[in-house]
């Protein structure tokens, strides 16, 4: 039986083949078998990974005590230079230009990238607005978040600042940045399953080396990363405890 | 003015009433040991307490206390986070400038293999009104506290 590879349903769909393009690179690295298994929301990964069907995953950080904690995953590296952070943008025709200035009963539309979100509503406190006086409403994706404030259907939405720069020319034109958070420490991690103990070693150091090879460095350009860098224990422990004060 | 610490030490600091605002986006991030002491705390920590990396290193973290905050609030904190629990609340910190700035605090026990190994402390932005409501409020407990330090006074 392989190992089964998943990936945080965040993943932005340019990239999709170039996590089957991963698994193939890392079966014939490793001389271990792996399966690409993914999944379109959340709640579904979740489910698989409750019922130990996940060997290995890039999971969002929001996820990362459940599979830590509760699952019994350990970290194996970290993207390089690859942290999640949060826009919260407007219509740019609105007459609004800081979190200070919204109001209650607001309209927020959202997606279900958990971190994001997270860091969204934190990031509203300020202005005393919290899911009790607030008008949430999730839609499936962030090209979806920018028409509902195009189309004036939402005062603000919550966006993943790397998918808010990919957003078109024109789209970005006709939006407004209302601040982006400067965390810097909230990022994707990947983590391997109680199955995959044995080969912790293994697979940490061919990641961590992968962007000194050529074709190793193509693979990663073909996910959108620059490169792995190794997450010890503790910087998983520390990411958790941070996510958990948000 | 002076300022005195519970473990003896002093500091002579001007207070100045003005404040810094808190950075847009941005987390206050710093951890300690059990007893208090910075081990590690990152760049917007160091930019708004005016101190430079070296100087807080090491330092117990009431380097950033303010002489209008209440002791009560800083014991509800370290009996909460003792106890295994979340804190939060709003803190007034004081400077190296002795200019100050306000946080929305939340304080968590690092627990690693069952046990409490240090505290983490993570400060957002804070409301304009939940600081205004708390104004008031460590004014007046400040007040209590001064007159069961000294009764006659
Ligand atoms: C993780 C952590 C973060 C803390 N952050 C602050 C802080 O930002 N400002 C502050 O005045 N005290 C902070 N404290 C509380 C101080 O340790 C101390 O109790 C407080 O400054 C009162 O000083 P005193 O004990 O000398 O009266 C923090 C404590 C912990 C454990």
């Amino acid at each position: 039986m392989p190992y089964v590879l998943t990936v945080s349903p965040d993943f932005t769909p340019k990239h999709i083949a170039g996590w089957y393009i991963f698994n193939t690179w890392l079966q014939r690295q490793s001389d271990m078998g792996f399966h690409v298994e993914l999944y379109n929301s959340f709640n579904k990964q979740r489910e698989a990974i409750a019922d130990n069907k996940i060997d290995l995953i890039y999971a969002n950080p929001y996820d990362a005590a459940m599979l830590v904690r509760e699952k019994g995953f350990k970290a194996l590296a970290a993207p390089l230079a690859k942290a999640d952070e949060a826009i919260i943008a407007c219509n740019g025709e609105a007459k609004i230009s800081a979190i200070e200035d919204l109001k209650p009963d607001l309209k927020i539309v959202t997606t279900d990238d958990p971190d994001v979100h997270l860091m969204g509503m934190m990031m509203l406190e300020s202005a005393d607005l919290d899911k009790d006086n607030t008008n949430i409403e999730e839609v499936d994706g962030y090209v979806l978040v920018a028409k509902k404030l195009l189309q004036q259907q939402a005062d603000i939405g919550f966006f993943l600042k790397d998918a808010y720069h990919d957003l078109s020319r024109l789209i970005k034109d006709d939006l407004k940045i209302l601040i982006t958070s400067e965390i810097f420490v909230i990022r994707h991690i990947l983590l391997a399953g109680p199955e995959l103990q044995q080969h912790h070693q293994q697979l940490q150091s061919l990641l961590v080396n992968m962007h000194n090879d050529p074709k190793g460095a193509s693979v990663l350009d073909s996910m959108g990363l620059k490169g792995w860098e190794k997450q010890t224990q503790e910087d998983t422990e520390f990411m958790i405890d941070l996510m958990d004060t948000l | 003015m002076k300022l005195h610490y519970y473990d003896g030490n002093e500091r002579t600091v001007d207070i100045i009433d003005q404040e810094v605002p808190f950075p847009d986006g941005r987390l206050i991030v710093s951890r300690t040991d059990t007893a208090g002491v910075l081990t590690h705390f990152n760049q917007s920590f160091t930019d708004m307490s005016g101190y430079t990396e070296e100087e807080l290193m090491g330092k117990n973290h009431y380097i950033l206390r303010h002489p209008d905050m209440p002791a009560a609030a800083f014991k509800d904190l370290w009996d909460t986070v003792q106890k295994g629990e979340k804190w939060s609340g709003y803190v007034k910190n004081l400077r190296k400038d002795g200019l100050f700035y306000w946080v929305h605090a939340v304080v968590i026990p690092n627990v690693r293999s069952g046990e409490i190994v240090g505290y983490t402390s993570v400060r957002r932005k804070p409301s304009r009104n939940k600081i205004n409501q708390c104004i008031p409020l460590y004014a007046e407990m400040l007040a209590e506290e001064g007159e069961q330090s000294c009764p006659t006074c």
